[in-house]
């Protein structure tokens, strides 16, 4: 292999963390918002999403390997870390620590969503509607599990997001870095309404 | 005044590959004593608190004053300098033990050399000899002189590297001190001549892109240098230096 790819792999890293896979976890919870209004509505834009042009195409280069990526380095980077919070209990070590972790939740989450929907649905074996959902959320552990996994989906992107801001040298200062930290959280508390939300009114029917 | 002692667990290791050990010391205090000033007392009466004679405890130290990093150690769960550490401010026992991120060569003298190694894989210095006198260079002006002297304290104690997550055994990252000595020279109006060079030696593996932006490093650092903001400003500046190399540039230097 190459010698010197980190950096170049590093940066891919960030950036694929936020365009596309941040942007389509915006639009994924957004689309599944719709349940909210009820499951005619739902189903109108989820319908929506699945005759897109070039669907396959969209979800390979868009979602699948842009995520396969970010996980296969991000799970390396999980491993060359030695986190060290008990000792240096600073907010940013907590949120380095907080990062790996949801990370790791994130992946074990996205696998385990991934299998029993796409997967699922691209076998045959069931129907990608309203239904489905609401037949996996009835259960109580899969609703926990779910909400676990999009809280912590949610998080990743929001304080990814803040390190991303660093990484390509967009906030320098301390104040522009303080300042993207209340916007990521502002961020992180919108989008993870928008996706428990609809968990909720699945899960429930409110 | 009664003889009071303070009481000191130290981390011990006989050489760089046997297995750390603790032993305890009891010192008899003075006034203003500093944590050197006790290994001092060790030195000179090698007896642990059991009453055994023993090995005088290693440790590093030169300037006495913290400008020359040598003496760093952890101190109570703090990597920090012995020679600038109060004994009156400390909890007791005092608990010493070396920077083990870094190869320990005996007790609390650990081996740096890897932060002087990362200084020259980043070309931390001004090339100034040619061939002839080139003359003065640049001037500097006088509010970005004072800036770029707070960058100039680092010691290279390798505070910022025992505190960083991300540099341990694992992980080939060269630590936030060299990285923001880059910083220092590429701000310098000569040293800036060859910006470009530094700028693609952080962009080596084990450079600027293993920093995982903890922050630990900025709380640390004992001479208050503002790491955190050194590493994102060469986040941007290795952004276009990375295009520059990438594509092409008229700018060739």
């Amino acid at each position: 292999m190459a010698e010197n790819r980190e950096f170049f792999y590093r940066r891919l890293h960030s950036l694929l963390g936020v365009i596309p896979i941040g942007i389509f976890l915006i639009q994924h919870l957004v689309v599944n918002h719709f349940a909210v209004y009820g499951e005619e509505s739902f189903n109108k834009a989820a319908m929506f999403m699945h005759d897109l042009p070039f669907r396959i195409l969209l979800e390979t280069f868009i979602i699948f390997l842009p995520i396969l990526f970010h996980a296969i380095l991000g799970v390396y980077i999980v491993f060359v870390a030695r986190n060290n919070t008990s000792r240096y209990g600073f907010f940013r070590n907590w949120m380095f620590y907080l990062q790996r972790i949801t990370g790791v939740i994130t992946l074990i989450f996205i696998v385990w969503h991934v299998w029993e929907t796409r997967v699922q649905i691209g076998l045959g074996n069931v129907e990608l509607d309203y239904s489905l959902m609401e037949t996996i959320l009835a259960n109580p552990f899969m609703f926990w599990f779910y909400l676990i996994g999009v809280v912590s989906t949610t998080f990743h992107f929001a304080n990814g997001l803040w390190s991303f801001l660093v990484t390509w040298g967009i906030t320098v200062s301390p104040r522009s870095q303080k300042i993207a930290t209340y916007a990521t959280l502002i961020v992180f508390i919108g989008v993870t309404y928008i996706g428990v939300r609809a968990l909720i009114k699945f899960a429930y029917g409110i | 005044m009664a003889d009071k002692t303070i009481s000191l667990i130290i981390t011990r290791q006989d050489s760089p590959d046997s297995t750390p050990y603790e032993e305890t010391f009891n010192v008899r205090y003075r006034e203003n004593m500093n944590i050197i000033s006790a290994l001092m007392e060790i030195q000179r009466n090698p007896v642990n608190a059991n009453g055994e004679k023993t090995a005088p405890v290693a440790w590093e130290s030169n300037c006495l004053e913290e400008v020359c990093g040598a003496c760093s150690m952890v101190i109570n769960g703090t990597p920090r300098q012995a020679c600038s550490t109060l004994v009156d401010k400390l909890e007791q026992p005092i608990r010493l033990a070396p920077m083990a991120t870094f190869p320990v060569m005996r007790d609390l003298a650990i081996d740096r050399s890897r932060m002087f190694d990362s200084l020259k894989k980043v070309k931390a210095w001004i090339p100034i000899d040619g061939t002839h006198d080139l003359g003065p260079g640049p001037r500097m002006p006088e509010k970005k002189r004072q800036w770029a002297y707070e960058l100039s304290k680092c010691m290279t104690c390798g505070v910022c590297l025992e505190a960083c997550p991300n540099v341990n055994s694992k992980s080939e990252f060269i630590g936030p001190a060299p990285l923001s000595q880059v910083r220092l020279f590429n701000s310098h109006p000569t040293g800036e001549m060859n910006k470009g060079e530094r700028l693609t030696a952080l962009m080596e593996d084990g450079g600027l892109a293993g920093c995982g932006n903890s922050q630990n490093c900025v709380q640390v650092c004992p001479k208050g240098i503002p790491l955190t903001t050194s590493i994102a400003a060469l986040n941007r500046e290795t952004s276009l230096q990375s295009f520059k190399n990438f594509f092409g540039s008229d700018y060739a230097y």
